[in-house]
């Protein structure tokens, strides 16, 4: 046993957590800002997997990462501005918009990369994001290799919990999100643009979507195939309950999901007995619903969250 | 400006219009991915057409497809009725046709290995349903993202079935073992795959139909989705009617895997549903949560998916097409379905 445990909990496994957290972390941020405003979007699987597209497409006629990234981050964007204009703008079902953007995404993402690539044996793969060493800071043992000798991204993923809780509880900006969706009329009172502010939160919140599904294709798999979110984005849902809506708890569930997943990959790989490795693959996800139980008893939902706003309604 | 204004009475030819107007605009809308494809529209929604209800054997064909999309389509229907955000059609499908597939590998006489495959499936299927409405009732969990997890937990499970205890050692291909002769559901049109499951599935809406509106059960349903408050103030257990309604979304799901094996596949595969879940949502949407309405609505999909990879042979135009109408179907009859609760007014710039 203890030789399995060895093998589980070697020098990669902590890199392997954070490379795991980071697209989790770009999305349930995403999924965070949205309903922080009072919209639900569960167009995220979707929005995550066109972005990955656009992203690696991108990269791929050009050449250049970086570009891929900002045509994923835009591409998040403006699906989050599709799910708002559906959402916000005319008020419809949010649980239903959601899914018909996930369905719209998936279809035009499978739809475009064919017509662009063609049917090949082998998916056309690109030249992803390398691990970029931090001086000094990735000498430091364990969690130097681990933590500062990462890609880009990671570390972008490292700032943005901090900038997204400066943000949330510290700009005006901020607090208009807060409060068109804690009380939308009261926001509204105090003139706030609801209409305005939760279009910008879905906005942001696709582009950060976005960014996850850059992080899928263009450095943890460097290649688009169909099942590279694989229900990523539904976690990121889950895991802003479990993070009580909050930035830093976000991040801290989508570290643990990480270490359960990693941990379910260590498993397969020891080979332990002859169990079908898809069973550790149901792993993650059963915890989810576990914690989810555990932790909705006392969780505190914005509290317009799912409603739509009409300034003539009362 | 224009101004969305709340209409105080529905006028009843809606009901028929706003579908055929939502279709109409997806068909319009996605003809901008065929130009894009550099293939004719015209030409390109032609083959779809010929292809799919053209002849006789292409209207059975549509109609095998249609089956399990009816069923998930009745299934979200009947939940979505009772605002159960049952997601999970998807998983409560597989976990059907996984039971189905372990009964029709008994040895028994044919029309009772039928009737407990269906028994089995339905169970299988409300069993899984039941877990997120059970969450939701008694922890307060969000019946969305449990339902939504359930379908990969559902999935993984499967998959470890086909890859291990049930993977075919003859072939080594993760399959399950085939279910017997005798239990393959009999084909009611000689040299068509039109199978006695089809008939079932389009037995079953009417009946849904009956159930939702002529039944107290059906009663409580909709008075528990329309306003809960209500309900508990007449007297209604809220928490009672969703665990029924659970029980009856995941059994009518569950069926649509036990059609798929009994009368298409013969076993269990991983992709055994292209989706047919997630369609339901479009299907009950496109039906107005009217369970007469799925038939209807389930055949205009399945027609669209048959006739995709017919298109795509002919044209070039990649048959995910098909998936990209659905969810612009949806989002369409989304914007419709505001014209039956608002009219649009001009109103002055003043605003």
């Amino acid at each position: 046993m203890s030789a399995v445990f060895e093998q589980i909990f070697q020098v990669g496994f902590l890199a392997a957590i954070i490379r795991i957290a980071t697209p989790l972390a770009f999305a349930t941020l995403g999924e965070m800002f949205s309903e922080r405003a009072g919209v639900l979007n569960l167009g995220i699987e979707g929005i995550m997997l066109l972005s990955a597209m656009a992203g690696f497409t991108a990269t791929s006629l050009s050449g250049s990462l970086w570009l891929g990234v900002l045509v994923a981050v835009l591409t998040g964007a403006l699906m989050g501005a599709v799910h708002a204009l559906f959402t916000v703008a005319l008020g419809l079902s949010q649980h239903v918009c959601g899914i018909g953007v996930t369905l719209f995404c998936s279809g035009l993402a499978y739809f475009l990369y064919r017509l662009i690539f063609g049917q090949q044996s082998v998916p056309p793969s690109i030249k992803g994001f390398q691990p970029v060493p931090i001086p000094l800071l990735s000498d430091i043992p364990i969690l130097g290799p681990a933590v500062f000798n990462q890609f880009a991204l990671v570390y972008l993923a490292i700032i943005a919990v901090p900038l997204a809780a400066f943000v949330l509880y510290r700009t005006p900006w901020g607090l208009s999100v807060r409060m068109v969706g804690e009380n939308p009329r009261a926001a509204d009172s105090a003139g706030v643009s609801v209409i305005g502010t939760r279009f910008q939160a879905v906005i942001l919140g696709g582009a950060l979507m976005g960014l996850a599904g850059a992080f899928l294709t263009m450095a943890q798999f460097n290649a688009f195939t169909f099942g590279v979110v694989s229900g990523r984005g539904w976690v990121a849902i889950a895991l802003v309950v479990f993070g009580r809506w909050d930035p830093w708890r976000s991040a801290g569930a989508a570290l643990l999901f990480a270490f359960v997943d990693a941990l379910q990959l260590r498993m397969q790989a020891s080979g332990l007995g002859h169990i079908p490795y898809e069973a550790f693959l149901m792993l993650p996800f059963i915890f989810t619903i576990v914690a989810m139980a555990v932790m909705s008893r006392n969780a505190v939902a914005p509290s317009a969250l799912l409603k739509p706003f009409r300034r003539e309604e009362r | 400006m224009f101004r969305l204004e709340a209409r105080t009475s529905t006028p009843a030819w809606f009901n028929l219009a706003l579908p055929l107007l939502a279709i109409g605009a997806t068909l319009i809308l996605c003809s901008g991915l065929i130009a894009i494809a550099g293939a004719g529209v015209v030409e390109a929604y032609g083959v779809m057409l010929s292809a799919s209800l053209g002849d006789s054997y292409a209207i059975t064909e549509t109609l095998v497809r249609a089956a399990p999309m009816i069923f998930t389509g009745l299934a979200v229907a009947v939940a979505f009725r009772a605002k159960f955000w049952n997601i999970g059609a998807e998983g409560q499908l597989l976990a059907g046709a996984v039971a189905s597939c372990a009964v029709g590998a008994i040895p028994m006489p044919g029309y009772l290995a039928m009737l407990l495959m269906a028994v089995a499936g339905a169970a299988a299927g409300a069993v899984v349903a039941q877990v997120p409405a059970t969450l939701r009732v008694k922890f307060k969990v969000d019946d969305v993202v449990s339902s939504l997890l359930l379908n990969s937990v559902i999935y993984y499970a499967l998959m470890a079935l086909i890859e291990g205890p049930w993977k075919d050692s003859f072939s080594g291909y993760p399959i399950s073992p085939p279910i017997e002769d005798a239990a393959n559901f009999p084909v009611l049109i000689e040299g068509t795959r039109l199978h006695l499951g089809v008939i079932v599935a389009l037995v079953a809406a009417p009946l849904i139909w009956f159930l939702i509106a002529r039944t107290t059960l059906g009663f409580r349903i909709r008075v528990t989705g329309e306003n809960p408050e209500a309900a508990r103030y007449g007297g209604i257990n809220v928490q009672r009617v969703l665990l029924s309604t659970a029980l009856l979304t995941g059994a009518l799901a569950g069926l649509a895997g036990v059609g798929e094996v009994g009368g298409v596949h013969f076993q269990v595969m991983s992709d055994i549903s292209p989706g047919y879940g997630y369609s339901g949502i479009v299907v009950a949407m496109l039906a107005r949560l009217n369970p007469l309405g799925v038939v209807p609505a389930a055949i205009f999909l399945a027609a669209v998916m048959t006739g995709a990879e017919a298109m795509s042979r002919a044209t070039g135009v990649p048959a995910f097409l098909s998936d990209v109408i659905q969810g612009t179907a949806l989002l369409a009859m989304l914007v419709a379905l505001l014209f039956t609760a608002y009219r649009v007014r001009r109103v002055g710039a003043s605003r």
